[in-house]
């Protein structure tokens, strides 16, 4: 991009305040500068002395020493020996009291998981002591359908007495689309979850038919919506139907599937319906996709994968492997993380691209997964994920490598405010653990529970 | 040991015809030995162990340390000792997860301690082969956490050979539970956290009368041999396994992790002066002073194990908060019911050290420490002449994420990963 272009953008960026920021509290009155850090901006090399400009919610420049200019008037922090990094994007989680569809149908498209979510969850301090910054929390994975998704930032609640605007909902924390509207997906799930009493279905081939069927539903809704406003008679539309309207989403592209899928043929299977349907997917979890890497990414479908510290504990996770993320990175497809907290902690993300490094990813690819590469996943790499000028300024503070075993996060930061200093001991707590870090229950699983099993702790 | 005198050892042994298969030394830039009694520091450089017949004939510096003629060398850049899973339920909740296969938990009842872990534990379970291909080397396993008393413990090599010959301890600990997690439904008991304690404190008492009565019977009958003693009055399985813990020959394994339950344990350890080991104590950093006191050692739940209900409150500075308070505490896989089935004590331990733990203190809660209090470091636990040969051997720190293990050796036998994992 030319500099002249480069400059327009960004100044409308930082002129145009958009949803994100509008909804955290006026941040920033001086740009804050960070110098002398190792700078990862998963968008090019990682820079030795790196510096990094924000201002106003945004990233202003990024860059080696010397070849950024620091704003008059800024406000320096010295980060020698820290390393810096986009804030970490979770493209699966159940962090904040979720409880989505119930068990009374396979099928529930119409059930908003942020109608069940408490924004003063300890999960949402304790994904920041991870240094996650975005968020896509899902319901359980024991329906075929279990409704709809939300992408969150988790930028803290604070109440007036705190500095805050007041607002005490889940409404703070959501991404808005360009339209003002939040934005998420539609979890799906195929294999040994949705297998059950009906109504739920009984086998793979019966989970298959009643998602086309369900599908078939939509297109025709959607059909006749369109014809009706075709023929101009709005009375002849459908009346609306929630679970449809939500459908109609998925068919048009705004709304992305996420789809709990383990073993190969069941990979598949998702692949084959997404074919039929041309729904956009990302593939969550993918425990054998390391036998069908060439296939997946021929069908240009991306990847979101669980790491776990043994296969096992249900049928379909037993080929489980670490080498998914290379074997997946050597076939060319797109390929991201996620903690599917509580499965995996908030607080332990860096260390789930690790273990994909130790099995051979490359370092690089292994960064972007656990950044950029989930932002595309959630329409959201134009905004979050890299540390590039533009961008929102979510980013961690590491005190080393990310990773080591040994790396704490110092800091982390969403659109240019600071939600976790380790620093700060009730920060801290978070961090390590303690009373009123964890949470009372575990998540509502609902029908996911039978897999769960009776001694469920 | 000097080097003429380890020679001397091995010869004797080729000259016996003992299984003598596994002639192996082992070289490493960094030998973590874990004997606080060896000479230097816990770590020799560039140290080497001699293997032979099984055991470890010798452990020094390479520069003088004789690896005899003809000895396989197989080397690393970090040897430790081979890693020890202070409580898991490894082998026995295998790995599908389906009801075939778990064999953790008995439901019929709420008081079995005469189940065996032995009886069920599968050599052959994928799980028993991940372990070991981390590093792994020795299993505390067998009954899960779930019924107030479920069964026994076993130590077990995770060696993939049938369990008796894997086997080091037959019955380690009586799993006992005291927390909601073995709370029966509608009119079954026990129902309560006092329910519980009362019904455990009737059965040790049952076993208390036992152990009294067979006592003045053995008086009474001095044709009784002593191996034998305490077994004559008992009148079954149940029973003989709850005299010894009264005799204090069995340790109870009590999990519990609301400070409330950890000091109902406490209470009955005193009560009647048995051997106790608390497994999991998410909250027992609150009581560090009375474990302390009672000299009850802990095994600390994963550090990676999931903080809600009564977990909520577990921190993973435990293990360095009952260290400082003078508590010997081992770290643990623990016992999943779903994903990961199975937690690897390597890496609990890697958290470990980095919150709180030196390397040092961090490597001890998965070698020595579980070895010290389960009463086996005569044999395991540490690298040192006359112990098991169990090593594990690492290209680099074992804690880091990307450091991988190269294999282990148990009782001589290198079985070593095909790549390193």
């Amino acid at each position: 991009m030319p500099h002249t272009a480069r400059t327009l953008v960004r100044t409308l960026l930082l002129s145009v305040c958009l949803g994100p920021c509008a909804a955290s509290s006026p941040a920033q009155p001086v740009p804050t500068v960070f110098e002398n850090a190792r700078v990862i901006t998963a968008a090019g090399p990682e820079i030795e002395r790196g510096v990094l400009v924000v201002h106003q919610g945004r990233i202003v420049a990024v860059g080696p020493a010397g070849s950024v200019t620091i704003p008059a008037g800024a406000q320096r922090i010295d980060a020698a020996g820290r390393v810096i990094m986009p804030g970490l994007v979770d493209t699966h989680s159940h962090v904040g009291g979720v409880a989505g569809a119930d068990g009374s149908a396979a099928i529930q498209p119409s059930v908003r998981v942020f109608d069940s979510l408490n924004p003063f969850d300890p999960g949402f301090k304790r994904a920041v002591a991870g240094g996650i910054t975005t968020i896509n929390i899902m319901p359980g994975s024991g329906h075929l359908m279990s409704g709809q998704t939300i992408y969150v930032k988790p930028r803290g609640i604070k109440r007036p007495a705190e500095g805050g605007g007041g607002g005490v909902s889940i409404d703070a924390l959501f991404i808005l689309d360009a339209a003002g509207e939040p934005m998420g997906g539609m979890k799906m799930a195929n294999g040994t979850n949705s297998i059950r009493e009906a109504p739920f279905p009984g086998t793979r081939a019966k989970s298959a038919a009643m998602v086309r069927e369900q599908f078939v539903r939509a297109q025709e809704y959607r059909s006749k919506i369109a014809a009706a406003k075709e023929a101009g008679k709005p009375d002849e539309a459908p009346a609306r139907d929630l679970a449809l309207e939500a459908m109609v989403e998925v068919l048009d592209g705004k709304r992305i599937v996420h789809h709990h899928t383990h073993r190969a043929d069941d990979i598949m299977t998702v692949l084959r319906l997404q074919k039929e349907f041309g729904f956009r997917v990302v593939l969550h979890h993918v425990s054998e996709a390391w036998k069908v890497a060439p296939e997946i990414a021929a069908a240009g479908v991306p990847s979101s994968i669980i790491v776990i510290d043994s296969p096992g504990g249900k049928l379909e996770a037993v080929g489980l492997s670490w080498i998914t993320g290379k074997a997946l990175e050597d076939a060319g497809a797109p390929i991201a993380f996620h903690t599917d907290d509580w499965i995996t902690d908030s607080r332990l993300f860096l260390r789930s691209a690790a273990y994909a490094v130790r099995a051979g990813m490359s370092r690089e690819g292994a960064l972007r997964a656990l950044t950029i590469e989930g932002a595309r996943m959630l329409d959201l790499g134009d905004r979050v994920g890299t540390l590039e000028a533009g961008k929102d300024a979510d980013f961690v503070l590491l005190s080393g490598d990310p990773l080591s075993v040994y790396t704490k996060v110092e800091q982390t930061w969403i659109e240019g405010r600071k939600v976790f200093d380790r620093a700060d001991p009730d920060d801290a707590r978070y961090a390590v653990g303690g009373f009123g870090v964890g949470s009372p229950t575990r998540p509502y699983m609902c029908c996911a529970d039978h897999a769960v099993g009776a001694a469920a702790q | 040991m000097t080097p003429a005198r380890t020679l001397t050892f091995l010869l004797s042994c080729a000259a016996v015809a003992l299984p003598c298969a596994a002639q192996i030394a082992v070289k490493g830039r960094s030998v973590y030995t874990m004997d606080e009694n060896a000479p230097g520091s816990m770590m020799i450089e560039n140290g080497v162990v001699v293997i032979t017949a099984g055991k470890i004939a010798a452990v020094g510096p390479a520069a003088t340390t004789l690896i005899p003629e003809g000895y396989t060398v197989i080397e690393a850049a970090v040897v430790t000792p081979g890693l020890f899973d202070a409580r898991c339920t490894v082998g026995v909740s295998g790995v599908l997860n389906q009801r075939q296969d778990q064999d953790q938990l008995e439901r019929s009842g709420p008081v079995q301690p005469e189940l065996r872990a032995i009886d069920a534990f599968n050599p052959d379970d994928t799980l028993v082969g991940w372990m070991r291909s981390l590093g792994i080397t020795m299993l505390h396993t067998g009954h899960a956490p779930g019924e107030l008393v479920s069964g026994q413990t076993s130590l077990i090599k995770a060696t993939g050979r049938p369990v008796d010959e894997a086997v080091v301890v037959e019955t380690a600990a009586v799993a006992v539970t005291l927390s909601p997690w073995a709370q029966r439904s509608g009119g079954s008991s026990p129902g309560t956290r006092a329910k519980m304690v009362a019904m455990l404190r009737e059965e040790l008492l049952k076993a208390q009368d036992a152990e009294r009565k067979a006592q003045s019977e053995q008086q009474d009958d001095a044709a009784i041999v002593p191996e034998n003693k305490g077994e004559k009055a008992h009148s079954g399985l149940r029973a003989q396994v709850m005299q010894r813990v009264i005799r204090r020959e069995v340790p109870l394994l009590v999990t519990a992790n609301r400070a409330q339950d950890i000091a109902a344990a406490l209470r009955i350890a005193q009560e009647f002066n048995i051997r106790m080991i608390l497994d999991s104590g998410a909250e027992s950093y609150l009581l560090a002073q009375e474990l302390r006191a009672a000299n009850v050692p802990v095994f600390i739940h994963p550090m990676m194990a999931r903080a809600y209900g009564e977990m909520e409150n577990m921190s993973t500075t435990t293990p360095a908060a009952l260290l400082q308070a003078g508590v010997p505490v081992a770290l643990q896989g623990g016992y999943e019911s779903y994903v990961p089935k199975s937690r690897v004590v390597l890496f609990e331990a890697a958290i470990a050290a980095a919150n709180g733990l030196t390397f040092e203190q961090a490597l001890a809660t998965i070698t020595s420490r579980p070895a010290d209090i389960l009463g086996v470091s005569a044999r395991v636990g540490r690298l040192r002449p006359g112990l098991d040969a169990d090593l594990a051997l690492f290209e680099a720190d074992p804690f880091e994420y990307l450091t991988r293990c190269i294999g282990v050796v148990i009782d001589g036998r290198p079985m070593l990963n095909d790549t390193p994992k």
